[in-house]
């Protein structure tokens, strides 16, 4: 009976485990983001286009938004920004940049205005954060990263990498009408 | 004195422009010396010891003790200022967690859904010793020859 059982189950087992570590869908580098249901992190932060400016989230408390990380040193936010651009022109909900310096250096900032006077402005507003605190906060491990944030100021939806049109129709514009369903 | 008290200063202005030049706001400031690196030598073995077990997540295999990573740069800085403000490691790995996830430790933590990892060696130390009991028991009733 061993002799029979031992090897089955053993078989079993391994037939689970594959099932779920090859499944092709499965994307082994996607983390999970622990800030999801969690209240999105507050931020106050100078204004790329003004440095005397602030830019902060909790004026956007009961609103839904998107919040989008990039920097211009970032090769795939600048593949991503076409995308950005249409889907700020659907104007469904407001886009909130973070300009990221990774060097911490003032000319990120110099280098994001050129880059939003060129390519055009898809965000409502742009903070610029040059100590990279608010990025740590948000979790965020590399540009671009793109959130969703509720009405009741809970992150719902975390997107790694461009946004694409796709994306935007089959990712975030279903959440977005169920988190105003939900009345928010 | 006052002197000494210059010098000091010097090297903790010097040590954290070799580390952050950007924000010289920085409260770890005054705790490094000119190699970056902590004055309390039992605040810098817990710097090292914590920086070993966090993950960068840039280069997901490496440590941000050893990364070149812009953003391992910032989570060292993060680490060494919660240390000078006296939190403890627990807080510090509380604090990344609860940011980038579990995965941002080296060593998951014992939890229902971990068992499995932690679990795993022993049982198979387990399974071994008992098929290699169960070979030695019918090798017992062997004949020899």
């Amino acid at each position: 009976m061993w002799k029979f059982l031992l090897p089955f189950a053993a078989f079993l087992a391994l037939v689970v485990l594959f099932a779920f570590g090859l499944n092709p869908k499965r994307d082994i580098h996607a983390l999970p983001s622990p800030l999801i249901g969690k209240p999105a992190p507050l931020f106050s932060l100078s204004q790329v286009n003004d440095p005397t400016g602030t830019v902060t989230n909790k004026s956007l408390q009961g609103q839904v938004y998107v919040l989008n990380v990039w920097g211009t040193w970032c090769p795939e936010c600048r593949v991503e920004h076409p995308a950005l651009l249409a889907i700020s022109k659907q104007n469904v909900v407001p886009i909130i940049g973070i300009d990221w310096s990774i060097d911490h250096g003032d000319g990120e900032r110099q280098k994001a205005k050129q880059w939003l006077e060129q390519l055009g402005n898809p965000y409502s507003e742009v903070a610029f954060d040059q100590d990279g605190r608010t990025v740590i906060d948000w979790g965020v491990t590399a540009a671009p990263e793109t959130f969703l944030v509720d009405g009741h100021g809970r992150v719902i939806y975390k997107f790694v990498s461009a946004v694409t049109g796709e994306v935007w129709e089959h990712e975030f514009l279903p959440r977005i009408a169920a988190a105003r369903r939900a009345g928010a | 004195m006052r002197a000494l008290a210059a010098v000091l200063l010097a090297a903790g202005i010097a040590g954290f422009w070799v580390d952050a030049p950007a924000a010289p706001q920085a409260p770890a400031a005054a705790a490094l010396d000119a190699n970056g690196q902590l004055v309390d030598p039992a605040l810098q073995a817990r710097f090292e010891a914590v920086t070993k077990n966090l993950r960068c997540l840039v280069c997901q295999n490496e440590s941000i003790a050893d990364s070149n990573a812009d953003l391992a740069g910032d989570l060292r800085r993060q680490v060494r200022e919660m240390l000078v403000a006296g939190k403890s490691d627990d807080d510090i790995f509380k604090f990344m967690t609860d940011r980038y996830g579990d995965f941002v430790r080296f060593s998951p933590p014992l939890e229902p859904k971990t068992l499995l990892i932690w679990g795993a060696p022993f049982f198979m130390v387990l399974f071994g010793g008992f098929i290699v009991m169960r070979i030695a028991r019918q090798r017992a009733h062997m004949p020899i020859d």
